[in-house]
């Protein structure tokens, strides 16, 4: 099991180089091998989606995916959405003005999800927005201020 | 009260002062925290829902790589078992079944999930590979992990403490009164229900670390708990003899709750134990499989009910019999659940005269069951709501005028009920009118006839609830057995510059109380938000507190803070008197600004702290200096928010898929502080709500074998499962705290299951269905209506 092996990633565009065990998860080397705990790990088991994060590009489940699987690839999380420090993006500001996070674990899967399906869908319906957070849970809100706040985002973003 | 500052105190929509940490990725909950040089525990738990324990075998897990220890129950035995927070009585008075709870099993396993021994290594996978070696040999048990399978004759005892697995047989009533109203009844309805065993899922995993500072002797444990002084009581007191000055416990940021974080965990115990065996720190952290199989679950009763009506439709007298599981062992709060925050709830918002209730609850070899988001409240809410809904179409009355008849009206305020609670107000017309007009429940037919051309079953419900919150009168509830007190704890130190810090004993995981708290000082004291901190969960800088659970953080901590605030402008009115060379009976204050009445002379908040803390022209020998004052504030009664919830349904004849189309929440809370958080509590409570009426069940077989183990096998409502909520609020002030609060954290949870049903049964009249039992899932509903009775409750 200890046998380690080297792993390079880039991570809100900065290179790590670590070696692991080939078992350890992506979500755990993200959280404990680079301390980057805004990713939370919610079920293990890819229902949840609290670990969603952004690989190449693509919204992915970190904890479905071993750490040496994502060598060479190039990784987006929470911490790297604001566009400096102490400021917010306008996703993330529309999640704050409607209201669209209670307790705040399941939000950093959520944005990393939203983020993807807006560069998708930037006029997305109701019903869209819906569809596209059901594979991410939450279990304060009732999604109804979630669905609201993506929708804000979205106008936003295209009213530049 | 009355001063507002504008867009920050009282009735502002203010945006939440958490948000930027949590939505930049830098919240600090248990999970992220690491201590130096921490090992990390691994637990091995039961298999079996019930076994004997033969021999555990732990050298090959003690001889891996980089295993710190191992322990097992035996290793434990000098430490105390897990204590129960609330003593009910059975009907003769003796004290309910407690038997020992211990923190690593001794000789018996009693749940899946009961956790057997720990693992303790460098790296939580060296952990996880010494737990999988630990050898124990299980001698089988025969099990049950159903109530009645628990009540039944030559049932498995679980423990030698609850003869016949009886834990207690309670009442509450009048049950001499409650015949003699039976006996001149015009009609008797029955109904014969469960209340579905839900699983919390808070999205954070429970996690938690010991920490020892042996040059000190001091113990610290962070934990995913709602009410780290509580924890600090119990474990330090009755399981590890630590005494508090000794004892520190953080709950840093917690990712839910629900209530399933209220109660002391083994889990806790053991690693504060073993980082004191070891002299180093330890840290757990539960995966979701551990979740399922060890956070306290909520609700799973089986009751028959019967209501007496006379020929008008009056109500005469209620009936309960409940009978409830506790699970394996006692969970901190469990034995007042399904008794003072259930039965007491059983008048509703209805004169019913005479109520009698029993409540037997049992052991079975499941997990134990405690508070769960309302908490007794809507087993009561369930059984009442549905038995009116039944009770109307039986009498061949309209539901809502059923209700109407039988409300408390409001003229008959402060109410006493048969069941032992005083209502202190209410408008029940006012918020079932609300709730009606904005579901155009006058237009319901329509829709029915529109949907049935599509080939769907419509149909539309309601429920008028109540609830009781705000908890609670300590004399009240020592008197039914707690054996704490239920005050709440506000230290307020206004700094020397006039910026301010709130200490609350109350614990946020969610309900935004960085920006409510913030904001009742801002409207109170006139400090600019952005100068008011509000500082929780750490027993190591504020002085006490009970936490947060049954909606109580307002009503009971924000006005403890009330009552330090008011004790911090008495001090200033004397600091200002001095300052100004006045008399202090003259000093008004308002808006943070201390003023000579009827002059121009002021001196403002900021002014007046300096003077306190820089006391050069001050009343030393009068006056402390300082400005920082402390309350405890005990609460004279509950809460009792109360409103309406009507659900609109689609029911799909062809795959019995339910459809939420419409949700209508009209709730009266008391005094609104931040409106956007109330709406989001209620829509966060509707959505648990309808999770327990459509889809949510912790399924055992028969002998306790855990089956909905998984998110993947336990269904939650995701954002396409649910509806456009409309949520409103109609407001009668809570007469006896100052600030008119009641409570919004549960009454999503509360009212909305049985409107959800009652609509589910109305889609289905054409079927004849008098009742269905939750959750209503498309497998339930479709065998209704294709005539199996195998899977329908009626």
């Amino acid at each position: 099991m200890s046998a380690r092996v080297a792993v390079t990633v880039s991570v809100n565009g900065t290179t790590h180089r670590r070696e692991v065990e080939p078992r350890l998860l992506l979500s755990d080397f993200l959280r404990h091998e680079l301390g980057l705990t805004g990713t939370h790990v919610g079920c293990e088991h890819g229902v949840c989606g609290a670990c969603t994060i952004r690989l190449d590009g693509a919204p992915v489940r970190s904890c479905l995916m071993f750490a040496v699987q994502a060598d060479g690839h190039a990784i987006a999380t929470v911490e790297g959405l604001a566009p400096a420090p102490g400021r917010l993006s306008v996703l993330q500001e529309a999640f704050r003005d409607a209201h669209a996070l209670q307790c705040g674990y399941c939000t950093p899967g959520i944005l990393m999800t939203v983020s993807a399906f807006l560069e998708e869908t930037p006029d997305p319906t109701e019903e869209e927005v819906r569809h596209a957070l059901s594979g991410n849970l939450c279990r304060c809100t009732g999604y109804q201020h979630i669905v609201d706040a993506v929708l804000l985002a979205a106008r936003r973003l295209r009213e530049g | 009260m009355n001063v507002v500052t504008p867009f920050e105190g009282i009735g502002a929509a203010v945006k939440r002062k958490e948000d930027a940490r949590f939505l930049s990725g830098r919240g600090q909950y248990t999970d992220d925290l690491n201590r130096a040089g921490q090992a990390h525990a691994v637990i091995l738990r039961s298999p079996h829902p019930h076994a004997r324990i033969v021999s555990i075998d732990t050298a090959a897990a003690r001889a891996m790589p980089g295993v710190v220890a191992v322990f097992t129950g035996e290793d434990l035995k000098g430490v105390g078992g897990l204590p129960c927070g609330w003593q009910v009585k059975n009907k003769d008075g003796s004290p309910m079944a407690e038997p020992p709870h211990p923190v690593l099993a001794i000789g018996k396993v009693r749940h899946v999930g009961d956790p057997v021994a720990v693992a303790i290594a460098e790296t939580r996978a060296q952990a996880q590979d010494a737990a999988e070696a630990i050898r124990v040999e299980y001698e089988v048990l025969p099990s049950v992990g159903t109530i009645d399978g628990a009540l039944a004759p030559g049932a498995p005892q679980i423990h030698e403490a609850a003869p016949g697995n009886i834990c207690y047989d309670w009442h509450l009533g009048d049950a001499a009164a409650t015949e003699a109203a039976f006996a001149g009844a015009h009609k008797v309805v029955v109904l014969e229900t469960t209340n579905n065993r839900l699983i919390p899922n808070a999205m954070e995993p429970r996690a938690a670390i010991g920490d020892f500072d042996p040059a000190t002797g001091e113990h610290t444990l962070y934990t995913t708990s709602q009410n780290p002084h509580v924890i600090r009581l119990l474990m330090g007191a009755f399981v590890l003899g630590i005494p508090e000055a000794k004892l520190r416990v953080v709950a840093p940021d917690v990712g839910g709750g629900f209530g399933s974080k209220i109660y002391h965990y083994a889990e806790e115990a053991l690693v504060t134990w073993a980082a004191a065996q070891l002299k180093r720190p330890v840290k757990w952290t539960a995966d979701r499989s551990e979740s399922f199989m060890s956070d306290a679950h909520g609700r799973d009763h089986v009751t028959r009910a019967e209501l007496a009506l006379d020929k008008d439709g009056t109500f005469l007298g209620l009936k309960v019999s409940t009978r409830c599981n506790m699970g394996a062992y006692l969970s901190t709060f469990a034995p007042a659940v399904p008794t003072y925050l259930y039965a007491t709830l059983l008048a509703g918002v209805y004169r019913t005269p005479a109520i009698y209730a029993e409540v037997k609850a049992v052991f079975t070899n499941t997990v134990p069951v405690d508070a769960y988001r309302g908490a007794g409240r809507p087993e009561a809410t369930f059984l009442l709501e549905r038995l009116v809904d039944v009770a109307a179409a039986e009498m061949g009355m309209d539901r809502i005028e059923i209700r109407r008849r039988n409300f408390i009206k409001p003229d008959m305020f402060p109410y006493q009920t048969p069941v032992a609670l005083q209502y202190d107000s209410g408008n029940y017309d006012a918020t079932l009118n609300a709730a009606l007009a904005a579901a155009d429940w006058a237009g319901f037919e329509a829709r029915r006839a529109e949907a049935a051309k599509r080939g769907r079953l419509r149909g539309i419900g309601c429920s008028t609830y109540i609830e009781a919150c705000g908890i609670a009168p300590s004399h009240v509830v020592g008197q039914l057995g707690a054996r704490a007190g239920l005050y709440e704890v506000a230290n307020i130190r206004v700094h020397p510059t006039g910026s301010v810090t709130v200490f609350t004993g109350t614990h946020s995981h969610g309900q935004g109380h960085e920006t409510t708290f913030a904001q009742l000082v801002s409207d109170r004291l006139g400090v600019p938000l952005d100068k008011v901190d509000v500082v929780h969960g750490d027993t190591g800088k504020i002085p006490f507190g009970m936490g947060t659970y049954g909606s109580r953080s307002l009503a009971v901590g924000g006005s403890a803070m009330v009552k330090a605030m008011d004790k911090i402008i008495a001090k200033g009115k004397r600091i200002a008197a001095h300052l100004m060379e006045a008399s202090v009976e003259d000093i008004e204050f308002d808006r943070g600004v201390f003023r000579v009445a009827g002059t121009d002379k002021t001196k403002s908040l900021a002014e007046v702290s300096l003077a306190a803390y820089v006391p050069h022209n001050y009343p030393i020998e009068e006056i402390e200096p300082g400005l920082e004052e402390t309350a405890f504030y005990d609460p004279k009664n509950f809460t009792y928010p109360a409103g309406c919830h009507i659900a609109e349904v689609e029911i799909d004849p062809d795959t019995g898929a339910t459809t939420i189309v419409n949700f209508v929440a009209v709730d009266d809370v008391g005094r609104v502080i931040n409106p956007m958080i109330v709406e989001g509590q209620v829509q966060g409570g509707v959505a648990q709500g309808i999770g327990q009426a459509l889809l949510e069940n912790a399924a055992y077989a028969p002998d306790g074998t855990l089956l909905s183990g998984s998110m993947m096998d336990y269904a939650m409502p995701r954002a396409d499962d649910l509806p456009a909520v409309g949520v409103a609020t109609h407001t009668t002030l809570c007469t006896h705290n100052p600030l008119g609060v009641k409570g919004c954290g549960e009454v999503g949870a509360i009212g909305s299951p049985p409107a959800v049903i009652n609509a589910v049964v109305d889609a289905l009249k054409p079927f004849g269905v008098r009742h269905v039992d939750m959750p209503a899932t498309p497998a339930k509903i479709w065998s209704i209506i294709h005539g199996s009775r195998r899977v329908a409750a009626e």
